[in-house]
């Protein structure tokens, strides 16, 4: 048992070893400073911020909606809202392209309105958003389902409406776990590779995001898609240790605990 | 004094809820757990839309399903306290009772609360009895016309529930508000409400003052809700202006009731003498009942005590004298006049 652990452990570990063993960390500094980084960087926080805003402003409503209503279909948005998470990336990139490409179904209408979307940065946002979005809602109707009806109908009879109760008791009350789901979110969107590749390109300085140019600087120079590789590999990590934390200082049972927890 | 006035209909998952109410004093509405009487809370404060009926105070409309007006609960001046009170686990003991405290003084009230001193807690560090106190407090910094109590002593331990539930009962006389307060313990009901209506699945099965519960229970159920024993028989008229009942255990009890056939016995537990000789010429009360002295239980400066089927209340002194933590055979008897029948 402890032989397996150990073993499946250290599968785990290796790759991720192996990015900072490979060359030394000055190497992988300096590479850093490259124009192709930091263009890569640059896209990849630009479009993360846009797709996730997207994500939290339509996305909590919607969670809200339906952690809180019973209604006919409920279960089919339910689906509906996970199927990215099981859906290929390239899948939902040749989906992407036959939705809003320039031949695709609603590319006609979006060619009248002058929007062209291949090879640009709100394509990136797009695939972005259509890929991360589930990680975000799914906690989020796990987090709304625990708060309480109790208190909110409390704070309905003490004189607060609808939208002052979500403010002044739903939301403070599922900040972390609404945060964690963010967070899981946020990762996954800036690894977003497949989707991202096919529906919007990899244009250095207009589409091509951090993943994109590790797999673009594979071929011609390793050491710099190391140093990319490393770079995510700091902010992947910072950002599960920050989830830890966040999840774990809980100091009422309000708040969701259960990162995976099926909404039903 | 303002009235509230509810009638509603309201299905729920076994049976509907079907209520006729006027409260202007303090009515508690006791029952069983499930019989829907928080429902009936939750209807008035509008929190549970019925299927029929309405919801008003005085000239006040706040629901009439025929009108098809339904006022959301932030507009009905309801105080609701919740069973397990509900209190904002992310706010302070503050901040809970501002939260609908409308430019209210609100350190005057945690002051009247006594939770001054607790201003500044989290709600999770508090006890029961506080926790009590800042949801009191709260629902009334709200200036509701209307109080709802849903199980306020349900969350205490013993000790604490008979210091607060003389608190409470002084707290609502003082308050002079309308209140419903539902309860599945009648010895609460009858220190804290002026009316008590028994419900069960959703019915009222009799509304009055605990006086009159106790002396004319209108039937077996509600009789053993109040805590009187209930004997099963069958009633016959003899001569003169008794009833005598052949009890299934085989004794004959008498009652001054005039009722015939298959009837429940009714006694109170105080109304019950218990000596361990029986001389039936030397004793006024016609009803004797020989058996083996069961459990004890001491409640207060009492002690409850069981004479085969019969429970009967007497003092610690005489529990003490008569030895009856010994055990054997026991009297209890009781008076035909303090004997009542209910149909089955």
């Amino acid at each position: 048992m402890f032989a397996a652990t150990a073993v499946a452990l250290a599968f785990l570990l290796l790759p991720i070893v192996a990015v900072f063993a490979r060359v030394s960390p000055g190497t992988l500094v300096d590479q850093l400073s490259r124009p192709v980084v930091t263009d890569a960087l640059v896209i990849s926080l630009k479009t993360s911020a846009i797709a996730q805003t997207l994500v939290l402003v339509l996305g909590t409503p919607t969670a809200y909606l339906l952690a809180t209503r019973r209604f006919r279909g409920r279960s089919l948005a339910v689906v509906l809202i996970e199927l990215p998470l099981v859906l290929p990336p390239a899948v939902a990139g040749i989906g992407l392209i036959a939705a809003f490409g320039r031949l695709g179904l609603l590319g006609g209408t979006l060619s009248a309105l002058g929007i062209q979307l291949g090879l640009t940065q709100t394509a990136v946002v797009i695939a972005v958003a259509y890929v991360a979005s589930p990680f975000y809602v799914r906690q989020a109707i796990a987090t709304f389902e625990a708060v309480d009806p109790n208190l909110v109908a409390a704070a309905r009879t003490l004189g607060a409406g609808p939208v002052r109760t979500f403010f002044r008791v739903v939301l403070p009350l599922a900040r972390r776990g609404l945060a964690a789901g963010e967070a899981l979110s946020f990762a996954r969107g800036l690894g977003e590779f497949g989707a991202t590749i096919m529906f919007a390109g990899s244009l250095q300085g207009v589409t091509q995001t951090l993943p994109l140019a590790i797999y673009q600087q594979l071929d011609t120079d390793f050491t710099t898609a190391l140093a990319v590789s490393a770079l995510m590999v700091v902010v992947s990590g910072a950002l599960l240790v920050a989830l830890r934390v966040t999840l774990q200082w809980q100091p009422s049972k309000q708040t969701s605990r259960f990162l995976f927890a099926p909404s039903r | 004094m303002a009235a509230l006035q509810a009638d509603f209909t309201l299905p729920l998952r076994s049976f509907a809820l079907e209520l006729e109410l006027d409260v202007s004093r303090t009515v508690a509405l006791v029952g069983p757990s499930g019989a829907g009487k928080s429902s009936v809370l939750r209807v008035i404060a509008g929190l549970v839309e019925p299927q029929r009926g309405h919801v008003r105070l005085d000239g006040e409309r706040w629901l009439d399903m025929e009108r098809r007006v339904s006022l959301p609960p932030e507009q009905r001046r309801v105080g609701l306290v919740f069973q397990d009170y509900a209190l904002f686990p992310h706010l302070t003991v503050r901040g809970n009772v501002a939260f609908g405290a409308r430019g209210r003084d609100v350190d005057t009230l945690l002051e009247r609360f006594r939770i001054g001193h607790l201003a500044a807690t989290q709600p999770q560090e508090l006890s029961g009895g506080e926790r009590q106190r800042v949801a009191l407090a709260r629902a009334l910094a709200r200036d509701p016309a209307v109080l709802l109590l849903d199980e306020p002593l349900a969350a205490l331990d013993a000790h604490t529930k008979a210091e607060v539930r003389h608190e409470l009962a002084e707290l609502l006389r003082e308050l002079a508000l309308p209140t419903l307060l539902v309860t599945h313990d009648y010895e609460d009901a009858a220190a804290l409400a002026d009316e008590i209506g028994v419900l069960v699945e959703g019915r009222l099965r009799q509304l009055g003052t605990p006086a009159e519960l106790v002396s004319r229970p209108r039937d077996a159920f509600v009789a053993s809700f109040t805590g009187a024993n209930l004997l099963r028989g069958r009633a016959r008229r003899e001569d003169g202006s008794l009833t005598a009942i052949r009890l299934e255990s085989g004794e004959d009890l008498y009652s001054a009731d005039e009722v015939e056939g298959e009837v429940g016995v009714v006694v109170y537990p105080w109304e019950v003498s218990v000596a361990r000789t029986h001389a039936p010429e030397a004793d006024s009360a016609l009803n004797v009942v020989r058996g083996r002295v069961g459990s004890l239980v001491e409640v207060a400066n009492r002690v409850r005590v069981r004479v085969g089927p019969v429970t009967a209340e007497v003092t610690a002194a005489s529990a003490e004298r008569l030895e009856l933590a010994d055990g054997g055979i026991a009297f209890a008897t009781f008076k035909a006049t303090g004997t009542r029948l209910v149909p089955l």
